[in-house]
């Protein structure tokens, strides 16, 4: 059985980074990819194309530039980005096909499909290979996820993905979402984990092992939260498991401790906030926010999660821990 | 112009065409005249219950019927605005106020630019979250001009219709335009985010500005606070969640709205707005027009 390996370092990564990667970094990284076999490599904005704004962190690079940059040196390997309907645009995605994108993510919701239907059929026109991505995949059931899912492939999706991005899903739980949508759509599925709880590894092999063919990895692990499932750890788990992933799995090491380990400006560890934040259920990217508040105002980060949780925040919603915040300190002051 | 009410048409008997109603039926300078559908529908019986009258000939039933009504909101869709309902009311003479999001007409939020819109006909009420965002942006940047404003709205998933979910590039483009017309800013970015929580969460938007040179934010704060005030007279779920900050040099405020839960549930203040703020229009060409009628 062929796998397919998107190593979203450059992208997913950018988050770990306050989105401050720049050309020459993007090259260097892609080169290693592109020699290492990879299948594409997904850069720009930790938000996607049209993602740099206040609520995530302005990214020191617009990522149509970071594209052309990646395109200028990849021979073999396809160039992706993503694109979060509601933040970037039907514009954004055309420019990024100017610069060479080959593949583009719709990043939605897991119930919130519909919203990316026009992203979708607009990249399938470009030519791209065009991907529906659903993120937060534990916040809706197996079933209702597959009923998305066969929504995604009416669209003309090539390739549905399920995101843990909360790294909060035991791999059963993960498991049961692609099995249950792999009896409802006939298109690859792919999947992409968190490793919050020590599981970006293990719920990407536990997602393949149900039917996915496609699988993210980050090179070091480097991406939101914990990080991803890292990419060369993948590719030997598969190895030994008799799949075919084309890559080799110590050129990514090289990779990995040439060129991106040097980057890396936080703890990709497993960490008590990265705990609190995977078994809150919150979506990876809320971790350095919520860590640089509960730091400048000297709040328990596990208040913060608590709330958020209770909020049921999604992907982008950031924002919600300012005012949670706002309202912590002036209780304090009550008392 | 005689009686102390100006007459009204609803044309789009749908879920914001009924919520207006329940809300004319409350005004002061408002009456309820006329519920004009095209086909028998849920919407029209349901006006036809309340004793209202109703047609489903379209707006040519109102072109036959001038006397029955002299303002008329419009909550169809963009192409029957821009292809009947404004051209027949221009033809007519008609002061039309559009909830579509055709914004063929000037685009209006009550408290930032109503003078200049009651001298025209038709005006368009740009999106939910520029009626929500653009007085904020306004009070903050008659005090300190803004070099970059941005925008994360978030609603509740079930209290965005098919037009907005499966149009989101047009509908953040359309709010970051009105944005730059309304107030004084240089670049504006719209965000939006739909959440599917159970129970649903009310309409929340944060805002951020960069200012442009020196602010007193007690000065920004004090500005803003008035202008939530002036909109909850006619938004009473109105809420200024956060009162203007400094966070990272950056102008941070929030706003949430509740819906008053005429006609659409409660959580859907992002419609409570845009029916409400179309009210408050209405009232205020209806006062014009008696004042111009008393002369």
């Amino acid at each position: 059985m062929k796998i397919k390996v998107v190593d979203t370092t450059l992208r997913d990564g950018s988050h770990a980074v306050e989105h401050q990667f720049t050309p020459q970094q993007v090259q260097a990284v892609v080169k290693g990819l592109d020699e290492a076999g990879v299948y594409c490599a997904e850069v720009g904005h930790g938000a996607g194309i049209g993602g740099s704004v206040l609520q995530y962190g302005l990214g020191k690079h617009d990522t149509v530039e970071l594209i052309r940059a990646a395109k200028d040196v990849s021979k073999n390997m396809k160039i992706g980005t993503l694109l979060v309907p509601g933040l970037g645009t039907m514009e954004d995605l055309k420019a990024g096909k100017d610069a060479g994108l080959d593949m583009v993510r719709v990043a939605v919701h897991c119930t919130e499909g519909d919203v990316g239907a026009q992203h979708v059929k607009l990249g399938k026109s470009l030519g791209l290979e065009s991907i529906m991505f659903f993120m937060m995949t534990h916040m809706t059931s197996p079933e209702e996820l597959a009923e998305q899912a066969v929504m995604a492939e009416d669209y003309g999706a090539d390739v549905i993905y399920f995101a843990d991005s909360a790294g909060f899903m035991s791999p059963n739980q993960f498991a049961d979402r692609i099995i249950a949508a792999r009896k409802r759509i006939s298109i690859p599925i792919g999947v992409h984990t968190h490793n919050n709880i020590g599981l970006g590894v293990g719920n990407a092999i536990a997602g393949i092992e149900a039917g996915a063919t496609y699988v993210d990895g980050a090179t070091e692990g480097l991406g939101a939260g914990s990080g991803n499932g890292n990419t060369a750890a993948i590719v030997v788990v598969l190895d030994k498991m008799g799949y075919q992933t084309g890559c080799d799995w110590y050129k990514l090491v090289e990779n990995g401790q040439k060129n991106v380990r040097p980057l890396v400006r936080h703890s990709l560890e497993i960490t008590g906030d990265s705990i609190t934040l995977g078994a809150a259920g919150i979506y990876s990217s809320f971790l350095l926010h919520v860590k640089e508040s509960s730091e400048k105002y000297n709040i328990d980060p596990r208040l913060i999660y608590d709330e958020l949780a209770r909020r049921k925040v999604v992907g982008g919603q950031e924002d919600q821990i300012i005012d949670i915040c706002q309202e912590i300190l002036a209780e304090r002051e009550n008392k | 112009m005689t009686g102390k009410k100006v007459k009204v048409a609803i044309v789009g008997p749908g879920n914001i065409g009924t919520d207006l109603m329940y809300k004319v039926f409350r005004s002061q300078y408002l009456e309820m005249s006329l519920m004009i559908g095209v086909v028998e529908s849920e919407g029209i019986k349901r006006a036809r219950d309340k004793g209202v009258e109703t047609s489903t000939e379209g707006i040519d039933y109102l072109v036959r019927h001038p006397e029955k009504a002299d303002i008329v909101f419009d909550a169809t869709t963009a192409k029957a605005h821009i292809n009947f309902n404004a051209p027949a009311c221009e033809k007519m003479g008609k002061i039309i106020i559009d909830l579509t999001p055709a914004a063929i007409g000037k685009i209006v939020t009550p408290m930032v630019n109503i003078d200049e819109a009651l001298k025209v006909k038709n005006v368009n009420l740009i999106t939910c979250g520029g009626q929500a965002t653009t007085p904020i942006i306004h009070a903050i940047s008659r005090v300190v001009p803004l070099e970059y404003a941005e925008v994360v709205t978030s609603v509740a998933s079930k209290s965005a219709g098919p037009g907005t979910r499966n149009n989101i590039d047009e509908y953040t483009q359309t709010t970051a335009k009105a944005i730059l017309q309304l107030t004084d800013t240089e670049r504006a970015k719209v965000m939006t985010v739909f959440n599917p929580a159970v129970p649903e969460p009310p309409m929340r938007n944060t805002i951020f500005g960069i200012p442009k040179g020196e602010y007193d934010i007690k000065e920004v704060a004090k500005s803003v606070e008035a202008m939530a005030k002036s909109i909850q007279e006619y938004v009473p779920g109105y809420e200024l969640t956060l009162s203007p900050i400094i966070e990272r040099d950056i102008i941070t405020t929030i706003v949430s709205i509740y819906g008053q839960g005429d006609f659409l549930p409660p959580y859907a203040g992002n419609l409570d707005i845009e029916t409400a703020s179309a009210i408050k229009i209405g009232e205020l060409y209806a006062q014009h027009m008696m004042e111009k009628g008393g002369n």
